[in-house]
This record gives C-alpha cells, structure tokens and sequence, in this order.
C-alpha cells in the first residue's frame, strides 16, 4: 500500500528552506461595515515553521485565514503565497495556489451528503484523475488512518463526534499533501483529553511534513504545544509576536492579562 | 398648509379610514427602495450568472456531479409532474366536455384537450411543479451548505462551486424541464381520455386522430421546448439565492421560501412573454 501512495502521489524530497517566508502578510487592512477587524497586519511563516494566532474572540483571527486563503479579499495591502501576490488573482488562477494550501475549518466542514471516506476522496477525486480507483481508495485509508478515523470511513458526517469530524478534516486538508497548512481553531470545542489529541496529532504531522502552518486559536496551552511562535491580536493589531518565552517576559498590559486569564 | 405635502383620503379605499392622511414622501420613498431593492438583486443575479456561464464552459467539467442532478431534478420529480399532469388532463376533460356541449361543439373535444394540455398548461403546470420541488430543494441545500462552510470548503480545496455547484444543477433543469413537460403532457392526455371514454365511448385512437388532425410540429414543439426556459430559471434563482444566504437556519428558510416564490413569479412572466415570440416566430 506504502509503495502504490508513493507512485500514485509522485513523492518527491521537499526542497532545502532558505528562511525565504512562504506565507508574507503584509500591511493588510480588513473592514466590515465600520468595523475594523485587522488593521496594519504584519506576519510571515516559513518552510516547517508553525504560527499561532491568539487574540480574544471576534478579534480577525479567522478572518486572517479567509483571507490567506483567498475567500476574502483584504482591503488593502498584499498577501504572498510563495512570492506571489495573491490579490486580484482570478479564480481558477487562485486554484492553482490552493492545492498547495490545506485548510481545516473551525466547525471542520464535512459535506454532510458524502461519507467520511468520501469526504476525504473529494480532493483526490478533482484534482488527482491520474490516480486509479484502488490507488485513491488506498491514499484515503491511509490518510484516515494517521487521523485514527480509519474505522470509520463509511460514516456519514452527521454519526460523529466534533472531535472526529475535525480528525476528518484535518486528512482531508492534508489529501493533496500541502505545503501550508491552515487551522481554524482545531481544538474549539473539544473536552481536553480530545484537544491534546490533536495537538499530538498536529505536532506528527508537522514533524514529518514540515509544512508551513498558521493556527489560529485562542487555546494558550494548545499554542504553546505546537507552534514555534506565536502572535497575539488585539484591535485588529499584532500586539506581540514572538516565542512563548517572550511572551511570558512582556510588560504589555493586555499580554500580561491575556497569558493571566489563559 | 404643513411643509409635509399631504394628501386627504376620505375612505376611497377599504383599508385606509375616512379622513385618514398619508404622506406622498413616505409612499415615494417606499416605492423607490422596493425599485432599488429590485435592481440591486437583479444585478447580482446577472453577476452570478456571468460567474455560472463562464465556469460552466471552461473545463474540467464537473460530468458526474451532472448525472446525479438529472437524477435529482428529472426522475425524482417525474412521479410528482406525471400525478399533476394526469389530474389537470382529468379536470379539462371534464370541463371541456360541459362547456362544449353547451355551445354545440362537442366534436372539437378531442382538439381541445389535446391543444390545451400541450400547448398551455402542461408547460406551465410543469413549471410551477418543478419551482417547487426542486427550486425549494436546491435553495435550502446550497443554502444549508452556505451557512456550514461547505461551500467555502470545496473553494478551498480548489474546486469552483460555480461550476461544481450551481452549473450542472442549473443545466440539469435546463435539460430536464422538456422532458418532465413531455410526461405530464403524456399523463394529462391519457387521463383526459380515460375520463371522456367513462362517459362517452371514445376509443383511444379515435381521441389521437382527432386531437392531433391538422396539427404541425409548430404546434407542440415550441411550447414544450420553452420549459428550457422556465428550467434556467428555476435553476438559477435557486441557486443564486441558496449561495448568497446568511444567518443560519432562518436563512436557510429564507432562501428556500424566496427560491420558490421568485422562480414560480418569474416562470409565470417568462410564460406571458414566450408564448407571445411563440406566436410570433412560430405563427
């Protein structure tokens, strides 16, 4: 099975990371009606590097992976996926970028008509046609099962638990093997013995994939376990950005408070 | 005499009290947002139009997700406009037999059924039929997916849900409408004569010969084929207003309700405006 994954996905070795950011950010500006929710945004993430994203409710977080993945559009300034400027690109061009790109929703986004296996297939299904029918069959099973869901591939959405819906759409985002991975709050919602499951679970994959992630959470603890540093918001502006350590020596008033009440 | 214009209205009209005033700003003003309101959706339901033609004419084409909306559309809803043709072929029946024999023209029964079903209410009764049915049914599927994300998913994993999504259901109903008319034409005319033969003998081929004497394929033809029409706009206001809903499950209410009512409204002027290029075109 090993060896018909690795033709049927033409795994090849990834290239050398030159610290050159695969995701830049840069200056963008977002606003609904007169309310500003990201205001002079500044970030960037590298090759096997994972950014948390922490604020308080309702402070652009996720607004920020919309628009890194292009569901929305910034109001002003520019974001870069791999030197490339994103704005203005037309859809099917935007595609293009997006098969690199893998994204695990807050509420995790299954389509609740196909099965767990035939949610995980979709991608392979449209943008794999290569593949054969035993070679997705194979690349879906192993993908449910680094996610510990392979027991349950013929399910339907709506016959499991939140947690294993976002072990569901987290194999999904990986299907077509991503070089940036966005997660939108992946532990939202789960008791803490499942959260830390799927800290393990995000911290293996990383270890192997070394993809690029931004994870955005409001969950310190689960922050601290998997990312490399985080930046904390607050009024649509990157109070800090740093390791944890250096969040834990700032004086910054809202930090301090953020990291008490965490 | 107030800086407010008003005007009196003494009881001309049942819901307004005698003497009771209203104000001409206010009615104006209403008027103009509904006007506004109107041209607002109607331009964003020719951008999404525009999106929809040109996703659908790129490839890849999205042929399987196609199959399963002709199943969906055509013979899911075959039994529902088959049971609505063959009461409306029953109900002309009848009354086509009474009001011809009031005025001594008996003989043209079998013409009239046949005209009438083919030429005027199976289209339009298929229409209706289907803006419910389907029209609800993919209104508040798109719109459930809207407000779960699902259709934010499948752009994120690279795939255009204009394409995949409101293309091939809205070339289901484009392809489907026909052939669904065509049955309840079929159902409508068999009931017609089941119901005239209980009362009257009248054998099945002397119905046909009779219904059909004289009649041209741009009799029937043009009539049948503009449910094609009708099929593109059930289509495309279903989804159009599924994919732009907000606001959880009382939106999804929202756009189904709005997806029937706005397809069965237009389907109706569509129907006005056709048969007249009909008779037009086709005289």
């Amino acid at each position: 099975m090993a060896a018909a994954y690795d033709i049927a996905m033409k795994h090849t070795e990834p290239e050398e990371d030159d610290g050159t950011p695969v995701v830049a950010v840069e200056d963008v500006c977002k606003t609904y009606a007169s309310h500003t929710v990201l205001d002079g945004i500044n970030l960037h993430v590298t090759r096997g590097e994972t950014l948390a994203v922490l604020g308080r409710s309702g402070t652009g977080k996720s607004v920020l992976l919309r628009l890194i993945i292009g569901l929305e559009t910034p109001d002003s300034g520019s974001i870069h996926i791999h030197g490339q400027d994103i704005g203005g690109l037309a859809m099917d061009r935007m595609g293009a970028i997006r098969k690199k790109m893998g994204f695990l929703f807050q509420h995790a986004a299954l389509y609740d008509s196909l099965t767990v296996a035939e949610n995980v297939a979709f991608p392979l299904e449209h943008h794999r046609r290569d593949m054969s029918r035993s070679e997705r069959d194979d690349r879906v099973m192993q993908l449910l099962a680094e996610v510990g869901m392979e027991g349950d591939f013929d399910k339907m959405p709506s016959d499991i638990s939140g947690g294993m819906q976002k072990r569901v759409g987290l194999a999904r985002a990986l299907a077509l093997e991503p070089e940036i991975l966005l997660l939108d709050e992946p532990t939202a919602g789960l008791d803490p013995i499942s959260s830390g499951e799927i800290d393990d679970l995000i911290l293996k994959l990383q270890r192997e994939r070394k993809m690029a992630s931004i994870v955005v959470t409001h969950d310190l603890h689960s922050a601290k376990t998997i990312a490399n540093r985080l930046a904390l918001l607050d009024h649509g502006k990157v109070v800090i950005e740093g390791k944890f350590e250096d969040l834990q020596q700032s004086h910054i008033a809202f930090v301090e408070k953020f990291l008490k009440q965490s | 005499m107030s800086d407010r214009q008003h005007i009196v209205v003494a009881g001309i009209h049942p819901l307004i009290p005698e003497q009771q005033t209203v104000s001409i700003p206010s009615a104006l003003d209403f008027v103009g947002r509904m006007t506004n309101g109107f041209f607002e959706w109607f331009g964003e339901l020719s951008i999404f139009f525009w999106k929809v033609l040109r996703a659908g004419l790129t490839p890849p084409y999205e042929w399987r997700e196609l199959v399963r909306q002709l199943d969906e559309v055509g013979s899911k809803s075959l039994p529902l406009v088959a049971a609505a043709g063959a009461a409306i072929g029953v109900v002309i029946s009848m009354e086509a037999r009474y009001s011809l024999s009031r005025f001594g023209a008996k003989s043209m029964f079998s013409t009239t059924l046949v005209y009438s079903v083919i030429q005027v209410m199976g289209p339009i009764m298929t229409g209706l039929i289907v803006s419910g049915r389907v029209g609800a049914g993919i209104g508040a599927e798109l719109a459930s997916m809207k407000v779960t994300e699902q259709i934010d998913a499948v752009e994120a994993s690279a795939i255009n849900p204009y394409r995949l999504l409101a293309a091939t259901r809205i070339l289901a109903c484009i392809l489907m409408l026909p052939l669904l008319t065509l049955a309840a034409d079929a159902s409508g005319l068999l009931m017609g004569w089941i119901a005239q033969a209980m009362v009257e003998p009248l054998s099945f081929h002397q119905f046909i010969e009779s219904g059909f004497k004289g009649a041209k394929l741009n009799d029937f033809l043009p009539p049948t084929f503009k449910t094609a029409v009708y099929g593109l706009i059930i289509g495309l206001i279903a989804c159009f207003q599924g994919m732009r809903t907000r606001g959880g499950a009382e939106g999804v209410g929202r756009a189904a309700t709005y997806s029937v009512v706005l397809a069965s409204l237009f389907v109706i002027l569509a129907d006005v405006v056709l048969v007249k290029f009909i008779l037009v075109v086709f005289p």
